[in-house]
């Protein structure tokens, strides 16, 4: 367990202040609650988003330590290159120490532009640390919907209207798509449980290949919302299970946090304006469904738990001859 | 040096043995026609164990050069190999590799750009990219492929150039051709490349550097500057690095090679294998006794203005020949820049354009007579009748 006053103390600071991140912004608080889980010297790479535009712009950075961005679409690509040349120089002897990798990428360059190259980079086994922080929209070109978009929420291509609802399908399942790779560890974090993130970052970075971490990063520009309510909005949609946290290790699912009292999702949706037009009447049914389908994932995890932990189910035998 | 061994090699091979002799740290690359046998090749040398290179078989060519970028930033001597679509899917990488001035090498072979799709070869890919800021080195035969290999990583890593470069040949005409190739001794060559010594690397942990950043309007210009002065400087620079390739090798490399120029009235301008048969043909013609030459430019990128005027100084007329279209209405990529390379100079031949061979369509001995007949009449009448033709195409 991570006890932060000691992490303050022996983790330097990677992302200095000064940077342009929106105060309340999700994504900065995720950078340093990740970087707080490894002590070894670090090599960061970004995605074309927010967080690499406002921690770079030249001739300042925000970055106390190495730090690559290339494109949107390709940060796994671009950091299991910088992996593979530690790995072969490591190899002849030019570089001696230690160096932990990790990848930062928006729902936008993960869930969809750089879903591809991030399938190879995992099954090519790099190691590294990817961090999806996940805002559920492109909110560095103005919020328009991605894979990640919830269903019913209003975004600027596939904003709420007469005609329209706001986004129509439903968000992808990108962590249990990343863990159909069978990597060693996979998990879903929030900034609002600091000490479950922190610890999961740990475990990431000491997997034995690559790790994958989905983490929910609040945006008060697409969410609608106040900037000092980041974390509590961020602690609802984990007590709503609209953002489980769960991890799965070599394969085993494990649920971190189960809430006392589960909330229904419009606690957590109600305080962000994209969600404001469910509250509708004409949108009752909507919002019926967006519960059931939560409560439908939620179930499937439990079982999946259960399941997993408990190792019981019985397969089929094999005939003897 | 070790007395030079003469091998049976394709282009593919040659490019693979000098890669296997290069022994980069890195090499990122995705199979595809006519390339493959590179990575196949170089695959097998490393399962091998004969390099200590680290492979990286990424699942498209978008990942081969994003991988490259990272493994070069990250201080490593990296290469890939492509073709074609795989160049296209690049396009946006080969950018940003140039632009953060990172010395790559990538053999590239010559194929046809979808749609539709075609597998031979034409030089629309390569040409696609000339604004991408790589140098381009075009080759006509095997053994050129060998020794540009290892040339380009001199070139690339120069302290005062730290440009990419893509090394290019014909697809199947010279990639599968088997030909007599002489290979120089491994020691030789590694002393020739050196040791890669980057300035900046992401591994450099305790001289922190970020890579990419965000470039605006008031930098963002400065740095392209930069990039193109960098360009720039090749011209004065590689002239040295092809002397030193002399002494050590004992093989003459030039941004140009001109034959049978020093007399000649009209004269053709030829890159990659065509070069080769265009040299036939100008031997034939000189038999009959006419005053016929070739030039085939090495380098498309930078492109050695000062060294195609010089060579062509005393032609009459001259025939560019185009492996590709560049859909200007205006005539292929090669041919626009030669001419206006002439503009405003002493010299001023009549200049014809020739678009041939897309999609792998043969060119024959007889069509580079038929241009050499059509340019001894424009020497005599002093007039381009059609300035953009296509040769061995159907009406």
């Amino acid at each position: 367990m991570a006890n932060l006053k000691e992490l303050s103390k022996t983790i330097p600071e990677r992302l200095s202040g000064g940077h342009r991140l929106c105060a309340g912004c999700g994504a900065s608080i995720i950078v340093r609650q990740v970087l707080m889980g490894t002590k070894d010297p670090v090599v960061v790479a970004a995605a074309t988003g927010c967080l690499e535009v406002a921690t770079t712009i030249y001739p300042y950075t925000a970055w106390e330590v190495p730090f690559i961005h290339s494109a949107f679409e390709n940060v796994a690509a671009t950091i299991s290159g910088v992996e593979t040349a530690y790995r072969s120089l490591k190899k002849q002897g030019k570089v001696t120490k230690e160096i932990k990798f990790i990848a930062f990428g928006g729902d936008g360059g993960t869930y969809d532009i750089g879903l591809q190259s991030l399938s190879g980079a995992l099954e090519r086994g790099h190691k590294f640390v990817y961090v999806c922080y996940d805002n559920g929209a492109y909110m560095n070109t103005g919020v328009q919907r991605s894979g990640s978009t919830p269903r019913g929420a209003s975004t600027t291509t596939a904003p709420y209207g007469e005609k329209s609802y706001g986004k129509s399908q439903r968000r992808k399942d990108l962590t249990a798509i990343v863990a159909a790779h069978r990597i060693p560890y996979v998990a879903q974090c929030s900034i609002s449980h600091w000490n479950d993130l922190i610890t999961k970052s740990e475990k990431a970075f000491q997997a034995d290949g690559p790790a994958f971490l989905n983490i929910m990063a609040v945006c008060h520009r697409g969410w609608g919302i106040p900037q000092q309510d980041a974390v509590d909005i961020s602690k609802l949609a984990v007590d709503s299970c609209f953002w489980p946290l769960y991890e799965i290790v070599n394969g085993k699912l494990k649920i971190n946090y189960k809430p006392k009292n589960k909330l229904p999702v419009m606690e957590w949706a109600k305080r962000q304006a994209r969600f404001n037009h469910l509250a509708k009447e004409e949108y009752a049914s909507l919002v019926a469904e967006f519960q059931a389908d939560i409560d439908a994932d939620w179930g499937r995890l439990l079982k999946r738990e259960a399941l997993d932990q408990s190792g019981t189910v019985e397969l089929p035998k094999e005939k003897a001859e | 040096m070790e007395k030079v061994k003469l091998v049976p090699f394709s282009g593919n091979q040659s490019a693979a043995y000098a890669m296997k002799q290069i022994e980069p740290d890195v090499v990122a690359a995705y199979p595809i026609t006519p390339q493959t046998e590179i990575v196949m090749g170089f695959s097998q040398y490393v399962a091998d164990g004969k390099v200590k290179t680290e492979m990286i078989p990424v699942e498209s060519e978008h990942s081969a050069m994003s991988a490259c970028i990272g493994a070069s930033a990250g201080g490593a001597r990296t290469m890939t190999a492509t073709s074609s679509q795989g160049l296209a899917l690049m396009w946006e990488m080969l950018y940003i590799a140039a632009s953060t001035r990172l010395p790559i090498v990538m053999p590239v072979v010559n194929r046809a750009l979808s749609g539709p799709i075609n597998i031979h070869c034409d030089h629309s890919d390569t040409m696609g990219t000339r604004d991408s800021g790589w140098l381009q080195i075009y080759c006509e035969n095997a053994q050129e492929v060998y020794e540009s290999m290892i040339l380009a990583v001199r070139i690339a890593e120069h302290p005062d150039i730290q440009l990419p470069v893509m090394v290019c040949q014909d697809g199947f005409i010279t990639s599968h051709a088997v030909e007599g190739v002489q290979l120089f001794d491994d020691k030789t060559v590694k002393d020739f490349i050196g040791e890669y010594k980057p300035r900046f690397s992401l591994l450099d942990i305790e001289h922190p550097v970020t890579v990419g950043p965000l470039d605006l309007q008031d930098y963002y210009f400065e740095h392209k500057m930069q990039q193109s002065d960098a360009m720039k400087r090749t011209l004065s620079i590689i002239p040295d690095i092809f002397s030193e390739f002399e002494k050590k090798f004992g093989k003459k490399h030039n941004f140009v090679e001109g034959y049978k120029l020093e007399d000649a009235e009209v004269a053709i301008c030829a890159l990659s294998s065509t070069a080769g048969t265009a040299r036939g043909v100008v031997d034939k013609l000189r038999k009959d006794g006419h005053k016929v030459g070739l030039l085939k430019p090495r380098f498309f990128r930078p492109f050695p203005k000062d060294a195609i005027l010089k060579s062509l100084s005393k032609i009459k007329a001259l025939a560019v020949l185009d492996r590709s279209e560049s859909f200007s209405a205006g005539g292929g990529p090669l041919f626009t820049e030669v001419e206006a390379a002439f503009y405003n100079e002493k010299s001023n031949p009549l200049i014809a354009d020739y678009i041939y061979g897309l999609g792998g369509r043969d060119i024959f001995e007889a069509d580079i007579e038929n241009v050499f007949r059509q340019l001894i009449d424009i020497a005599k009448s002093g007039k381009v009748k059609e300035k953009i033709q296509f040769i061995g195409v159907r009406e």
